[in-house]
């Protein structure tokens, strides 16, 4: 069993989650071209070893998180908030209660 | 090397079996070699077999980081069917279990195949519905499907929880009798001793280190016992394509790695004498039992990219629980060993038996859950393709590019997600 922390709800078994995919996938604008969009939607790195990766929090917050995690040993090094901006929100109100 | 045969049985055991071979030599490398196969698993192995004995290719090497059948050879649970649905795949699996019924002879060596049906469980008129369209289909290019109605299967298979109050009754079943399975090691001894008598070099403990290129060419490969230097090369390593491909420097595929449990528990009396499959709702799960007694079976993915060969907990309650909620009778009986493969799941779970960006680089990749019961003909038709440099018919539409062509291979209708094509 894999032990998740959620930003949100604290740590977790990984069977509350849904693994989403590889995080580093950045998909292009709408009127990109089909290549483009066949690179994003099918083409993977599969990396053995540390990669980010999203996965949702299905059964808790339902919050999508991006996990850093090895894929030969399985450690995760560390959990953010997928959406940029809640991550930056979170991590503002983490550093101000440290700071106080 | 001399055939094996009945009065060898017999007269080796008044003997004291002395008078054994050994099954295959431990060559070492030579320099070159006109073909080169990576990974000595049971495609790379019947590659190597069929390449000499259909194409009269001898001077060929298969390279195995490990040793041979030590990947997912030997951690599957070793069903045989053919009861796929789409144009490609129908013919090549069918073509797969018509080699697996003449296998034995062929190597000259048991594989103990065994066609004791595959069993599908129904639960619903739309799943009923479902499978006639399905084995309806298979029927067209010549394989063999049956609907079973709920006596049928209570006389082929009397002690599955037929009760009313299950949370999905039983209705019936489609079976393919056909269908079975095989002693997935002997498949993998098999190969490997008929490759090795027609000359293939088997090079065990071997690791491919580097891909050696020139311009769109491989020229040979950097292995932990020297360079091999070759005029073709294929690579049949499922679970670590990826890892390979990179090494080439080829960039991505539409493939991710996900690991497979499969589970065996302690022997029993013969209590099931087919494959049987319960799936619906949430659950995915297969159970066999084997010649010595263990019930064989596994179920789902572990649902997250891996390439740890070690499984998780919720699958095994999963499993169990899929276990006896069909063999009640199960419930006390204890299990003996699990193990985990890493898969080549791809992007609409079907595989990749295809030429490569560069022009004497073969690949046979993406195996998803079907491996086994596809290495006859997995090694057959990739075997034709680097002897003649083109794909046959069947496998015309297994290549990377169907995905940017829009010809998905989908059994499922799943969509490019990886982990969803179990």
């Amino acid at each position: 069993m894999l032990r998740i922390s959620c930003p949100f709800c604290g740590v977790r078994d990984h069977s509350e989650f849904s693994y989403g995919g590889d995080a580093s996938v950045e998909y292009p604008a709408l009127d990109a071209s089909e290549s483009e969009w066949v690179e994003a939607v099918f083409q993977r790195e599969n990396l053995d070893g540390v990669q980010f990766e999203t996965w949702q929090h299905i059964q808790g917050c339902r919050m999508w998180i991006v996990v850093e995690r090895d894929t030969r040993s399985h450690a995760i090094h560390s959990v953010r908030p997928a959406h940029e901006g809640i991550a930056r929100a979170l991590n503002a109100e983490q550093d101000g209660v440290s700071a106080s | 090397m001399k055939p094996y045969s009945a009065w060898k049985v017999f007269v080796n055991g008044l003997t004291g079996q002395k008078g054994w071979d050994r099954a295959w030599r431990d060559p070492e490398p030579k320099t070159e070699y006109d073909v080169v196969i990576v990974g000595a698993g049971l495609h790379g192995l019947a590659t190597a077999y069929y390449l000499a004995k259909n194409h009269g290719i001898k001077n060929i090497a298969v390279v195995e980081k490990g040793w041979l059948g030590g990947g997912n050879g030997g951690r599957n649970t070793t069903i045989v069917r053919s009861n796929y649905m789409l144009p490609g795949n129908r013919e090549f699996y069918e073509h797969s279990l018509k080699l697996w019924e003449n296998l034995s002879h062929d190597l000259n060596y048991n594989v103990m195949f065994s066609q004791r049906a595959h069993v599908t469980l129904l639960h619903s008129p739309a799943a009923r519905d479902g499978a006639a369209r399905r084995y309806n289909t298979m029927r067209l290019t010549g394989s063999d499907g049956e609907l079973w109605d709920l006596e049928t299967l209570k006389r082929n298979i009397p002690h599955l929880n037929y009760s009313a109050d299950a949370r999905f009754p039983i209705i019936g079943a489609m079976a393919q009798p056909r269908a079975g399975t095989a002693r997935h090691d002997a498949v993998a001894w098999g190969y490997a001793r008929g490759a090795d008598q027609q000359g293939v070099d088997i090079l065990q403990n071997c690791e491919v280190t580097g891909v050696a290129r020139n311009g769109s060419t491989v020229t040979g490969l950097q292995t932990s016992r020297g360079v091999i230097r070759a005029k073709k090369i294929g690579f049949a390593v499922a679970g670590n394509t990826s890892r390979l491909w990179r090494m080439a420097e080829l960039g991505k595929l539409p493939i991710e790695s996900h690991k497979l449990q499969a589970f065996v528990s302690e022997p029993l009396k013969p209590l099931l004498d087919h494959v049987v499959v319960f799936g619906v709702g949430g659950a995915h799960f297969y159970i066999s039992q084997s010649d010595k007694g263990g019930m064989v079976f596994g179920g789902d993915i572990d649902w997250y990219k891996s390439y740890a060969q070690r499984g998780n907990l919720p699958i095994v309650q999963d499993v169990a629980e899929c276990a006896t909620s069909i063999l009640p009778c199960l419930g006390r009986v204890r299990l003996l060993r699990h193990w985990s493969g890493v898969m080549d799941m791809s992007m609409d779970g079907s595989p990749f038996i295809c030429k490569t960006p560069l022009d004497n680089l073969y690949l046979n990749a993406g195996w998803n859950y079907g491996g086994f019961k596809a290495s006859p003909a997995s090694g057959w038709y990739f075997a034709d393709l680097i002897a003649n440099d083109r794909p046959d018919p069947v496998i015309a539409n297994h290549t990377l590019d169907r995905f940017a062509r829009g010809i998905n291979i989908d059994e499922r209708g799943a969509g490019p997600d990886p982990k969803l094509h179990g």
